[in-house]
């Protein structure tokens, strides 16, 4: 803290200027509308026509509080509510635990193979669903591979996936690639002349990095814990494949899907999950006011990379293979399953065979297709309202624009099936010409996942443009550029590495999403990847199919990932070269 | 809502209108629950029957779809609901949102086992029968040394504590019907008891009804409730996995229902027809499917040892099922589950280890005193906060289907019940412990 708060006062006297250089001009405005109608269309207003019921009186309809008060009341919920609070905070621990060691060896010192390791290392989000789980229970489960070998040489089994221990053990595996990705960003945008001033002050080694490093990367850091908090705060998915039910998501999400029962809790719940996801936001926010993260100067490629002693390099390969392992095994799990014939109470696989592939490839391309364009546009969408949003909060003093923030953030605790529902609800009645309802083009899926996948690249960016010092855009309008034509030179650049992290986290995040998938595919040439693997692995026969169709997502979008990351290290670089 | 709706419709509309492919004539939309492996078959004979038509087959949870196809109603773009639980089909029905149709197939009897096959207003009919059963992982039963389980009550047995699974009632529908089958069977108290003493033992308890026959194959739970074709098409694709029908089980029919103002309604009736049909009563034959055909002349096409229930007199014919009684609580029979068993699984399952412990104890060394505290303990985990009566009272029903008239909150109802069942169990461990302190 006390580095940045330091390295804030090295330009304090530019801060005093920002009052009046920046204010609203016409041009923000208008996007700040826009984007506000964009959330108020595709968010607020289908999501606001399903979880209204929360605020009637049974019976009558009308407007009421009496079911927030049952929530009070009902101990069901309020254990949920500390479950799921205490399971957020743990899994944001432990996933700090793996992602800390993963981030800093990669971009500190010469570490051959840290693009690699920074693309294996966010593959644990693309978990895709069902078989994620299943491979996950394969291997750690009560009778998974572990525990039967545990069990046959020394006589004990370790509960991985017991309780709310189990909870916190996957969500932490599975989602501690936000930190991971976010405070590597950050890491690397940090500028090197502020380490050299440290160390030429004579700050070294783990103090240099207490003290300066890892304030510096403050803001990165916050964005991925905040994420992974209100992730897995909002998470039904996990819990419930753990036959963990209370906790408050998989608490909506049973009544919200309950057929024939009118109960508004479910929707009582969403709006608590709502509050909440928004409070944790807030309060990261908060946790950073008043401390300034930008650097001026924009040397080479961030942080100087060290050269390592040979038994440093040891530890490290050591600590990076371990981590690598335990996050990756529900993919290694996957990648057994998916050349498996039959996999039951047995450690390993009884034989392996290629069938299962060959039975997906003919019919799988078309959900190939579907998701990497449904993915990239949902992607683009994220990374331009992303940048938006942050630039109109950070940069401007628009009145209200912390709340185009939070409603975007808001999309966060939003259980899928209620946007799904919501989106039928809004977009259904409305007919195109030929008489066809909005809601079935597949347009109406890419939004849904852009909404759902929105904050994950509003924190990249926000996180990015933090970074950047304002000075940099002062000077250059004080050289006579314009608002865009500062913007698009000065402040996208510098923000590339961010965006490009938000884009990826969409993208690839929105490639295996199914929830509100499932209620807005219409037919199966409109279908992504993780409908075709829904419906295999609702069958014994299916599941390994499913598992390869699981694995081809994988791949699929690792490429994706491994390619920007390539991009992200040649402009840094170029950046390096040009210095 | 419209008119936000339409500025949608524009700005979306004009950009990526792809042009007419929902709207053609010669297909036939189907939501369904069934995986592909049921519904491919199906696709191609039908398709093959009747050709230029199309089935597009549009998968979803039976939830969704029910919610789907209810939201959707305005501008509905669906032919056909096909999917297992009966209940499913009553709330659409109930809403309006299915059309009468009668099949043409021949040969069809009234009933199967004492469960009528069609909808008595003729709003679906049933095509595929079913039985609930037990499945186990037969690697998982040798090396924990498990017996195999008969009936219902072995699962009761001290030695399938957490080793068994089942889908909640309120997730399944053929689970719920499993329940009912037992409150009918046994009658309320008792059937509450036997299901109660069941539940003690569950390793877990799933939100989907796939989950139990996944965890089985796995070899996560040793037995699993499940639905019959999950276990053969499990046995099908080469899973250790092995079946039981239990003495007291009800064979339910999976349904097919045409829905109302359909886009292309004579094509949702070929369908219908197609699958009562003799020929596509013997696409349920093969084996990824395994599914119990409605028309008795079909079994003469089946492999041997394919279970019959128009000549097996064990397959469901022993229940006395009541759709009415079932009907008025369905709703009321699955939150009592949720609430007194599901949301409170770890101090049912203590209190059961305790009950377990204790006579064992009593089995080698009796005390009386003793005896009589397990046998109080064992009534407190049965006690239930309804009676049958006031289960199918419309004041407590009233309260869960959202009713036009103020009653009781669903909440509040929760909330009771949960209390009730949690300090009984309580008060049920400590007697059991207390009991095991006396034996020893």
């Amino acid at each position: 803290m006390a580095g940045a708060t330091t390295a804030g006062r090295a330009h304090a006297s530019s801060r005093s200027f920002r009052h009046f250089t920046i204010s609203a001009s016409p041009g923000q405005l208008a996007l700040a509308l826009g984007i506000a109608a964009f959330l108020a269309l595709f968010l607020v207003i289908p999501v606001g026509t399903v979880i209204y019921v929360a605020f009637t009186e049974k019976g009558t309809g009308e407007f009421t509080l009496v079911n927030f008060l049952d929530f009070a009341r009902t101990d069901l919920f309020i254990r949920s509510f500390w479950n799921s609070v205490y399971v957020s905070a743990m899994s944001v621990v432990v996933a700090s635990v793996f992602a800390l060691p993963l981030a800093y060896i990669t971009t500190r010192f010469e570490f051959r193979g840290a693009m690699l390791i920074q693309t294996l290392g966010f593959l644990p989000l693309i978990m895709p669903p069902f078989v994620g789980a299943v491979a996950m229970l394969l291997l750690f489960g009560r009778n998974g591979t572990v525990n039967l070998l545990l069990n046959d040489w020394f006589g004990f089994r370790i509960p991985f996936m017991e309780g709310l221990n189990g909870v916190i053990f996957v969500q932490a595996v599975h989602y501690f690639p936000f930190i991971l990705i976010n405070l590597s960003a950050a890491l690397r945008n940090i500028d090197r002349a502020m380490e050299e001033a440290a160390q030429n002050l004579g700050s070294s080694g783990f103090r240099l990095f207490r003290r300066i490093v890892f304030p510096l990367a403050m803001p990165g850091y916050i964005a991925g814990a905040s994420l992974v908090f209100v992730k897995v705060f909002d998470d039904l998915a996990t819990p419930l494949l753990l036959n963990v039910k209370d906790m408050l998501a998989p608490q909506a999400y049973l009544r919200v899907t309950s057929i024939g029962i009118a109960d508004p809790m479910g929707y009582v719940i969403s709006v608590v999950l709502i509050c909440m996801s928004i409070l944790a936001m807030w309060i990261s926010a908060r946790a950073m006011r008043g401390k300034d993260y930008a650097t001026v100067q924009r040397g080479g490629g961030g942080l100087s990379k060290r050269r390592m002693r040979p038994w440093e390099s040891a530890v490290a390969y050591g600590a990076v293979l371990l981590i690598l392992l335990l996050v990756l095994a529900p993919h290694i799990g996957l990648l057994l399953l998916s050349f498996a014939t039959i996999w039951s109470f047995s450690p390993l696989p009884d034989a392996y065979t290629l069938s299962h592939y060959g039975r997906v490839f003919g019919e799988s391309f078309v959900y190939v297709k579907n998701t990497l364009v449904y993915a990239s546009i949902a992607g683009l969408i994220d990374v331009v309202l992303g940048t938006a949003i942050a630039y109109l909060v950070l940069r401007t003093k628009l009145i209200g624009r912390e709340w185009l923030d939070w409603a975007a953030t808001a999309a966060l605790a939003i259980p899928g099936v209620v946007l799904g529902i919501g989106y039928l609800r809004t977009f259904y009645g409305v007919q195109l010409p030929d008489g066809t309802p909005l809601a079935t083009l597949w347009i109406t899926i890419v939004l849904a996942l852009a909404i759902r996948r929105l904050p994950y690249a509003l924190r990249a960016c926000y996180a990015a443009l933090q970074q950047i010092s304002v000075s940099l855009e002062e000077a250059a309008e004080n050289l006579g550029a314009t608002k865009v034509r500062t913007v698009r030179r000065i402040v996208l650049p510098l923000m590339a590495g961010g965006i490009l992290a938000g884009f990826v986290t969409s993208f690839a995040t929105a490639a295996v999403e199914l929830s509100a998938t499932l209620m807005l595919v219409q037919s199966n040439a409109d279908a992504p990847l993780a409908y075709g693997l829904y419906v295999f692995m609702q069958s014994a026969a299916g599941r390994g199919p499913g598992a390869a169709l699981g694995v081809i997502a994988v791949l699929l979008v690792a490429l994706c990932t491994f390619a920007s990351h390539l991009i992200i290290e040649k402009s840094q670089q170029a950046k390096g070269a040009g210095r | 809502m419209l008119r936000h709706s339409a500025a949608a419709a524009a700005l979306i509309g004009a950009a990526l209108f792809t042009g007419a492919a929902f709207a053609q004539s010669g297909k036939v939309t189907v939501v369904t629950s069934f995986s592909k492996d049921v519904t491919d078959p199906f696709k191609q004979a039908f398709e093959k029957a009747h050709p230029g038509v199309t089935l597009d087959v549009q998968n979803r949870n039976t939830n969704a779809g029910v919610k789907f196809v209810e939201e959707t109603k305005a501008n509905n773009q669906v032919d056909v609901f096909w999917a297992s639980a009966p209940d499913a089909f009553e709330v659409l029905k109930g809403k309006g949102l299915l059309q009468a149709y009668k099949p043409k197939a021949e040969g069809i009897p009234e009933k199967i086992g004492s469960y009528p096959i069609n909808d008595p207003e003729g709003f679906y009919s049933g095509f595929a029968a079913s039985g609930y059963g037990i499945m186990w992982n037969d690697r998982y039963a040798k090396a924990n040394g498990l017996p195999e389980p008969k009936d219902w009550q072995d699962l009761a047995k001290p030695v399938y504590f957490d080793h068994v699974a089942m889908a909640a009632p309120s997730r399944s529908g053929t689970t719920h019907l499993t329940i009912e089958t037992i409150l009918q069977g046994e009658g309320w108290d008792k059937g509450w008891r036997i299901l109660k003493e069941i539940s003690g033992n569950f390793r877990q308890i799933t939100e989907r009804s796939f989950g139990v026959p996944e965890a089985v194959n796995s070899g996560q739970v040793g037995f699993g409730i499940v639905i019959d074709f999950f276990a053969f098409s499990s046995q099908a694709s080469g899973f250790p996995v092995k079946f039981a029908y239990p003495t007291v089980t009800t064979i339910v029919p999976a349904n097919v229902g045409v829905i109302a103002n359909a886009p292309n309604k004579a094509g949702a009736e070929a369908f219908v027809d197609y699958l009562v049909s003799a020929e596509g009563q013997e696409v349920l034959l093969e084996p990824s499917i395994r599914r119990l055909p409605v028309n008795p002349a079909v079994y003469a096409k089946a492999p041997e040892g394919y279970p019959n229930p128009f000549t097996d007199p064990s397959l469901g014919a022993r229940v006395k099922f009541d759709v009415n009684v079932s009907e008025k609580r369905t709703n009321v029979v699955d939150v009592l589950y949720d609430q007194t068993v599901t949301f409170q699984l770890d101090a049912l399952k203590a209190a059961t280890k305790a009950i377990h412990d204790a006579e064992a104890a009593l089995a080698k060394k009796d005390n009386a005193e003793a005896g009589a505290l397990v046998k109080e303990a064992r009534d407190l985990v049965a006690a239930m906060p309804v009676t049958e009566e006031q289960a199918a009272s419309p004041e407590i029903a009233g309260a869960f289907t959202g009713g036009k008239e103020k009653g009781a909150r669903q909440a509040e109802l929760e909330q009771q019940w949960a209390a009730f069942a949690k300090e009984r169990y309580q008060q049920a461990l400590a007697k059991a412990e207390q009991a095991l302190k006396l034996a020893r």
